[in-house]
């Protein structure tokens, strides 16, 4: 399964405070770790939402929406993309990166939609026909 | 015993560490049986252990200590037996230190450990099939009932041809070793021929399939990527690695909700998977960039890699593929190859060209009842408007298919040169 891990971003990490050098390094190792393991499909750390921007959909509306950001622990502040067996493994993972943080941080694990998690609710064709309308509408 | 959700924990943490484990282990004992049972004793020490005193920080290190201890103590009591251990006790000795020292250890060898069991697993004294079984089973930590279902076989079978590779393994008595010199070039071959056929009867899966069986796709990427890793500087691994990754970019649109085979040139092209794809086009380009353009695999991922980056099918860079399929040809000649290589050259120049590179391969035994070839021929006089001709090859084509959606195909284009 496919899931996506997400740094949530810190007073710091919206401050743009950029890591110690140590943590550069122990990070740099947990990446390899996580390349050797074969799981690691894409990872990157995203700036503070300051530089960001927002569009906010009401019907036909359209507004953009300059950061920064209030809600700080819902932002996001870094992502991976790993393929693993099950959430165990998952959250195993995890367990074993460094603080990416100076302070308190978290980490949230989130399983990718597959094809199967629509089967039973419809049938192959509205499945594909689902998927097809979903990549339409970008989401 | 902790509580369900501790003990699904250490086992997740057990599984990550498995394969470098037994590698480690087997190196030790020249025994994969004995290293897998290690193993799975440690895997039991530590459920006892851990839920009252926590995961320790490198679980690793810790599972590997336990693990070896025990393997001294068998060691020991067999050398009091026999005292034919002696020198294998000695060597022990050195493991039995603390785990700072082993988890120093293990950062420089354990790569090397699990490449001399990939290797080892992959060893060609041991059929394709039973390489790939046990690949699975010791690296990939698949259970003996998921490789049978995965390969549609049955527990007794899989588990007796794992039991006998074992058998062999230790007959022979194969150094669990990466080879070095000349012989490393055959072995490696033998590895990756091994990953690409468990990716193989993963990709021949189709809607309905068990999913254990799609599974084994990423099985075999994972491995790709972990062989990647300890052989960097290889270019016919990252040539494998990248003709895995794009062809699982259309895993999800290779087939119709009916289950049908949809070609290259009608699948969705939006549903292909574009992460896959750049890391297929990334480990492609390492591929070239260690020298390795021409390999086999390089070739036919770089094959793949044209279609990938077509953006519809009109896009195909045509005159790309056929020079490709030119090399292919040379490095890996066959039927087939010289068949998609015609189909190649009448997208590119036009059907006389097709027709020059098929009529060439007219009397080949092994093409003789192969649907493809009549199939192709007859789309080639199609298009130079011989139609006379071309019906008499898609009749024969529609003859020869064991397919029924495939003969209704091919019967339909006969009835249109009629017409």
């Amino acid at each position: 399964m496919r899931v996506m891990v997400l740094v949530k971003a810190t007073a710091d990490s919206e401050k743009g405070v950029l890591p110690e050098r140590e943590m550069f390094e122990q990070m740099g190792k947990f990446n390899e770790e996580l390349a050797a393991a074969g799981l690691m499909l894409a990872g990157d750390g995203l700036k503070p939402s300051s530089q960001g921007k927002r569009v906010a959909f009401d019907g036909p509306n359209r507004t953009v929406i300059d950061g920064p950001f209030a809600e700080t622990r819902e932002l996001v502040a870094g992502y991976w993309i790993w393929e693993v067996k099950d959430m165990d493994e998952a959250v195993a993972w995890v367990k074993r990166c460094p603080n990416p943080m100076p302070g308190p941080s978290e980490i949230e694990i989130r399983p990718f939609y597959a094809m199967e998690d629509f089967a039973g609710v419809f049938t192959d064709e509205e499945i594909a026909q689902k998927v097809q309308r979903r990549e339409e509408l970008g989401m | 015993m902790a509580d369900s959700e501790t003990s699904r924990a250490i086992e997740a943490v057990f599984r990550i560490e498995r394969a470098r484990l037994i590698a480690g282990l087997a190196r030790l004992t020249r025994d994969i049986d004995r290293a897998e049972e290690l193993a799975q004793e440690a895997l039991l020490t530590a459920l006892a252990e851990w839920p009252a005193r926590g995961v320790p920080d490198n679980p690793g290190a810790w599972l590997m200590a336990a693990a070896k201890r025990r393997a001294i103590d068998g060691l020991r009591r067999d050398a009091m037996r026999t005292r034919k251990h002696d020198e294998i006790a000695r060597e022990l000795d050195e493991a039995d230190t603390p785990i700072e020292r082993i988890e120093a250890a293990m950062d420089d060898d354990i790569g090397d450990e699990l490449l001399g069991l990939i290797f080892t697993a992959c060893h060609p004294i041991l059929s394709a099939d039973a390489r790939a079984a046990l690949t699975l089973r010791v690296i990939g930590g698949l259970t003996v009932e998921e490789i049978a279902r995965a390969f549609l076989s049955n527990e007794p079978t899989i588990a007796q041809r794992i039991v006998r590779a074992k058998k062999t393994i230790g007959n022979a008595a194969i150094a669990f070793e990466v080879p070095r010199g000349r012989e490393l070039a055959e072995r490696r071959t033998a590895v990756l021929e091994v990953l690409y056929l468990i990716f193989n009867e993963g990709y021949a899966a189709t809607v309905g399939d068990d999913l254990i069986r799609p599974a084994l796709c990423a099985e075999a990427q994972r491995l790709g990527r972990i062989l990647a890793g300890l052989m960097p500087e290889e270019p016919e691994v990252f040539g494998l690695l990248a003709l895995m990754e794009i062809q699982a970019s259309r895993l999800a649109v290779r087939t119709g909700p009916d289950g049908g085979f949809i070609p290259l040139t009608e699948q969705n092209r939006a549903r292909w998977d574009q992460l896959l794809i750049r890391r297929g086009l990334d480990a492609l380009a390492r591929a070239e960039a260690l020298g390795g353009a021409d390999g086999p695999y390089a070739l036919q991922a770089a094959l793949a890699a044209c279609h990938a980056r077509a953006r519809s099918a009109d896009d195909t860079d045509w005159i790309c593929i056929a020079g490709l399929y030119d090399r292919l040809a040379e490095v890996m000649p066959s039927p087939v190859v010289e068949l998609n290589r015609a189909v190649a050259h009448s997208m590119a120049f036009g059907p006389e060209a097709g027709l020059r590179l098929i009529d060439a391969l007219a009397g080949t035994a092994s093409l003789d009842s192969y649907a493809p070839l009549p199939a192709a021929k007859g789309d080639f006089l199609f298009r130079a408007g011989r139609l006379r001709e071309a019906r008499l090859q898609f009749e024969r084509a529609a003859d020869l298919t064991r397919n029924a959606r495939e003969r209704a195909f091919l019967l339909s284009r006969a009835r249109t040169c009629a017409s």
